[in-house]
């Protein structure tokens, strides 16, 4: 089973990474959405500090909406869908390979590039340190989730906006408790380890939903 | 790779799609070197057999088998069998030999034919590193069909596996199939056209009729289908 795994998220990161592929779609409109608001706030460092985490938490979670739709549209579109299936293992372990690929290929470049931009928010050491924190240990959370629209979304020809409708609520939490850790790191009293360890803790359950979700939404669509 | 007690049975089995039933009654037994063409005009159950075949789908009835020798019991049947449909699976980005290299891996690569020889049998080994983007209709099948040798599995499911082949590459592929045949494995293929292989079992589905059993609805033309739709 670990071989196909492998060999599965190796093909979509390779796939992702080139030129057409999702990943730099992802990352472009992250760095513009954190290029852009500077100017649009004004020269106002103390309220940028205090805005930026929120930012680019939400730029972070609009940038994975972004690739996610064509998470599985993409094999079903050219017949692979089907073929990945001809194996023993059940259908979550496909996904699941799936959504690590599509985490490495999308998510990853966004987490690697935030203490750089932060820099673009007037964010303190400590909050650069708190914010990459929480969006690498986040988005894990935004993947899994989003596997479950983009399985959705295979039935439905142009589902993206459907496909963010349904994620968005369920998001929420994710967006809550990572910006509220990172906000602790900014101001003083409040705790960061609280929010932080809830933040984990929502990646860990839709791991598990989202996986069976999106496993159970392409058995059923796809039958 | 040779293969010993392959089995594909069939007993009363029933097939649907949407809600809509396509067949019933069908009874088939398969075993190593046969070939079964399906046969039966358009939306018959054709494609939804052999999905149901390969474990894609469920049947809405009835009893299926696909074993062969030295598999567990509980091995699902969707390790057994391959699969060729209508689309070829590849990845236009990726180049012909690196669509097979993923998928030899992805199913498991102990006994296959190494890509560069399984693409030579069905005689497309000069494309090898070309992206598949820019391969013809003819020869994005032949690489698809050469997924069945790098990655071998006793059962066969083929649909229209000869569409868009030209005579010399369906002559080909038809020898690879009669060497399958020899191996032990068994070949399922819904076709349109006589495929010109030696002792066939033909499973027309067009003689299996829905009986409205089970609370499906037996197929109807499309009028009065939406009649009962706007009634219900």
């Amino acid at each position: 089973m670990a071989q196909p795994f492998r060999s599965l998220i190796a093909r979509d990161v390779r796939l992702a990474i080139r030129v057409g592929g999702g990943a730099l779609v992802g990352t472009l409109f992250f760095l513009a959405v954190i290029g852009t608001v500077p100017f649009g706030i004004g020269p106002d460092l103390n309220l940028l500090s205090r805005i930026g985490p929120a930012i680019m938490w939400i730029a972070a979670l609009l940038a994975t909406l972004i690739g996610l739709e064509r998470l599985f549209q993409s094999d079903k579109d050219d017949g692979a869908l089907d073929l990945l299936r001809l194996t023993d293992a059940p259908v979550s372990v496909f996904v699941i390979a799936k959504v690590i690929a599509h985490w490495l290929g999308a998510s990853l470049p966004l987490v690697i590039a935030t203490p750089l931009l932060s820099l673009l928010l007037a964010l303190e050491p400590r909050a650069i340190l708190a914010l990459t924190a929480t969006l690498a240990v986040g988005t894990p959370a935004l993947s899994f989730l989003g596997a479950v629209g983009a399985a959705l979304a295979v039935t439905l020809r142009r589902g993206a906006l459907l496909m963010a409708v349904i994620i968005l609520p369920f998001s929420i939490p994710v967006l809550i408790f990572g910006v509220a850790a990172t906000r602790a790191a900014i101001v003083e009293p409040d705790p960061f380890w609280p929010p932080f360890a809830l933040l984990v803790a929502t990646s860990l359950i839709y791991a598990v939903v989202g996986t069976l979700g999106a496993a159970a939404t392409i058995k059923i669509n796809d039958g | 790779m040779v293969w010993t007690e392959t089995v594909v049975e069939l007993g009363g089995l029933a097939l649907a799609r949407g809600g809509r039933a396509l067949a019933a009654d069908l009874d088939l037994k398969a075993q190593g070197g046969d070939a079964v063409v399906l046969v039966g005009p358009n939306g018959s159950g054709k494609t939804s057999l052999l999905r149901v075949l390969a474990g894609l789908a469920e049947p809405a009835s009835g009893d299926l088998r696909v074993a062969v020798a030295g598999a567990d019991a509980d091995t699902p049947r969707s390790a057994l069998v391959h699969l060729a449909g209508h689309q070829d699976g590849l990845k236009a980005a990726l180049t012909v030999r690196q669509n097979l290299i993923f998928w030899q891996s992805y199913y498991g690569d102990e006994d296959g034919l190494p890509v560069e020889d399984a693409l030579a049998r069905l005689g497309v080994g000069h494309v090898m590193d070309l992206p598949a983007a820019v391969l013809s209709q003819g020869q994005k099948r032949r690489v698809a069909l050469a997924r069945l040798l790098v990655a071998p599995r006793p059962v066969w499911l083929l649909d229209e596996p000869t569409a868009a082949l030209d005579v010399a590459s369906t002559e080909r592929f038809i020898s690879l199939v009669e060497d399958h045949r020899r191996k032990g494995g068994i070949v399922i293929a819904a076709t349109h056209m006589p495929l010109g292989l030696a002792d066939l079992i033909t499973l027309d589905l067009a003689s299996f009729p829905p009986d409205g059993a089970d609370g499906l609805s037996a197929p109807m033309d499309e009028e009065s289908y939406w009649l009962a739709e706007a009634k219900s």
